[in-house]
């Protein structure tokens, strides 16, 4: 049930609104970083509280909201968020990517491809991407004003001068309809594809740095490389050992204090509805009900 | 062949003009005057020495040119493939774009002008990426060329700047800065925090970039020696007005201004 305390989703209409034009304009302009006045939220700002805003200025009391939290729905972050909106906006909830209407995640893109009429909100701790480097916030404006990107290029010729190959995992640069150059907020770079050419709209709010970005439906998103050193959206080179899945990210975790290890799927939603349509993996447990 | 000499020789191959034409310049910090009324022309393959004691404008002048700063007076009319251009009145992203491709720019303090956080590679790769260089291995190389031409050893490519002696580091910015094949180079006082061997090691290094690349540079010094060195001609400023400018060794040799003659002499007592 609401809270009666509370306007719908927590804000008042006129912060909504507020969020929501910068909302339109990111759309209107994609991968370009909109100021907002971000407010404060009952919770501390490393709990994406950009996202939850975002979330709380597109939310309707049709939706179905699913909250994700490095691919798992019942991570504490994940149960906070969706017990915070099931008060303040009495909205249902779920944990199927499929039924979900509105999907707040933080660290991962859902497996099953998502839908036109759905939105997916990231939670960004910080939306710049040239930040790394150029910690001037002038100059970087300026550099994306004038499409001067050469030195994102330079991070990425620092990972294979040290590394030999390009080491950054998260947070990989892509650029954007050709213009703007945009954090995908820290998801492991295996979902960069699925950024582009996505049929939902895809929402990302910083509430610290106060910026608002997006990703129109059918995006042209191109992750940043080298001719000779290409991108290559990597995983670990495993099966999923409940799902057997093959082409899904995976998540190491420690089973024993001998050493052993298995490799999961970090889409919970995705490998419990694989599980439950019959497909097994190499260490899945023969009885029913066994997950 | 004295460093006048060439100046001329540059004027007589030069058909196609001057490279930089100044007129009027003038800059304030509110009432104070930073520069006023600085007129001259460059030509191709030309290096012009701007002298003057601390406060004459020399850095005001020198940042006015490479776009750093909004001059309030006049115009400074750099020659592009279309014609000559005023790059003050032109709009920013072209100056910049010419600031990272037509000139260069060597600061004093070489960590104005390197990324103390990125590998000498990556600082000497920067321009070439700026202007479009996707080739990792095509970047590298030329990085690794341009540390050999300035006397970097190959192993030191993937260490910081923070890891190398002022005199390198000096060095590295000057390789970062001529990567990209630059018409004009301004340099601000570039040998002026180092120790006298280190300078006389830098200025030959100079000396033969320009001579190799047939540079244009204009060079802000206090240092009278520098400019004997490697100036054909030298401008001489005095509370932001030029006060004499002609052939380097006319000017040091006959100065005809007092302050200039006061300028010669100080040099020589010391
Ligand atoms: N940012 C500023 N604000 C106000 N006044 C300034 C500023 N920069 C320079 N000036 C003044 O403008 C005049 C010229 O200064 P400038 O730095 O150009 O001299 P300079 O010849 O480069 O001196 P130096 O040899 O010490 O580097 C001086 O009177 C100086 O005090
Ligand atoms: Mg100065």
């Amino acid at each position: 049930m609401s809270d009666q305390a509370y306007n719908f989703a927590y804000l008042d209409e006129q912060t909504k609104r507020m969020i929501r034009r910068a909302i339109l304009k990111g759309i209107a302009v994609p991968g370009y970083q909109v100021p907002f006045a971000s407010r404060e939220m009952p919770m501390p700002y490393g709990w994406g509280t950009g996202g939850v805003q975002v979330t709380a200025a597109c939310l309707v009391p049709e939706d179905q909201l699913k909250v994700i939290d490095q691919g798992a729905d019942d991570t504490t972050n994940a149960v906070s968020i969706r017990a915070f909106f099931q008060r303040v906006a009495g909205v249902a909830v779920t944990g199927a990517t499929a039924e979900a209407t509105l999907i707040q995640t933080r660290h991962r893109i859902p497996e099953v491809p998502l839908r036109a009429g759905q939105i997916l909100v990231y939670q960004v701790p910080i939306p710049e991407p040239l930040r790394f480097l150029e910690p001037r916030e002038s100059e970087t404006r300026k550099m994306h004003e004038l499409e001067e990107y050469g030195l994102m290029h330079v991070k990425l010729y620092e990972d294979i001068a040290r590394h030999g190959a390009i080491a950054t995992s998260y947070a990989y640069p892509v650029k954007v309809e050709g213009r703007y150059v945009m954090d995908p907020s820290p998801i492991p770079k295996f979902d960069n594809p699925k950024l582009a050419g996505c049929a939902a709209i895809q929402l990302f709010g910083a509430g610290r740095e106060q910026r608002i970005y997006a990703l129109p439906p059918f995006c042209d998103v191109v992750s940043l490389d080298f001719e000779d050193h290409p991108f290559v959206a990597s995983k670990a080179d495993h099966d999923c050992d409940l799902c057997g899945a093959g082409d899904s990210y995976l998540d190491e975790v420690i089973v024993d204090d001998a050493g052993g290890r298995m490799f999961v799927c970090s889409d919970t939603d995705f490998c419990a509805s694989r599980h439950a349509a019959g497909q097994r993996g190499r260490l899945a447990p023969l009885t029913e009900g066994g997950l | 062949m004295g460093a006048g000499e060439v100046s001329i020789c540059a004027r007589v191959k030069g058909q196609e003009g001057a490279l930089l034409q100044v007129q009027g310049l003038g800059k304030r910090y509110g009432a104070r005057i930073g520069c006023a009324d600085v007129s001259f022309d460059l030509w191709p393959g030309e290096v012009l020495g701007i002298v003057g004691e601390s406060g004459s404008g020399k850095s005001t002048l020198l940042s006015c040119l490479a776009g750093h700063l909004r001059p309030d007076a006049g115009r400074v009319m750099f020659r592009t493939d279309q014609g000559m251009r005023d790059t003050v009145a032109m709009a920013e992203p072209e100056r910049r774009r010419l600031a990272r491709t037509d000139w260069a720019f060597v600061h004093q303090h070489a960590r104005d002008g390197l990324r103390m956080g990125v590998s000498a590679g990556g600082n000497v790769g920067e321009r070439l990426m700026a202007v479009g260089a996707r080739n990792y291995g095509a970047i590298r190389g030329a990085a690794l060329d341009w540390l050999q031409r300035v006397e970097i050893a190959a192993d030191r490519i993937d260490d910081r700047p923070s890891a190398f002696s002022g005199g390198m580091q000096q060095r590295l910015q000057i390789a970062r800065n001529l990567v990209t094949g630059p018409r004009l180079v301004f340099m601000d006082e570039p040998t002026g925090g180092l120790d006298v061997s280190v300078q006389a090691r830098l200025l030959d290094l100079l000396r033969g970039l320009v001579r190799e690349m047939g540079l244009s540079v204009i060079i802000v010094t206090h240092d009278l020696a520098v400019v004997r060195l490697l100036a054909d001609r030298l401008m001489v400023m005095k509370s932001g007005r030029v006060v004499e400018q002609g052939l380097t060794d006319q000017v040091l040799d006959d100065p005809q201004h007092g302050y200039t003659q006061l300028l010669v002499s100080s040099v020589l007592q010391v």
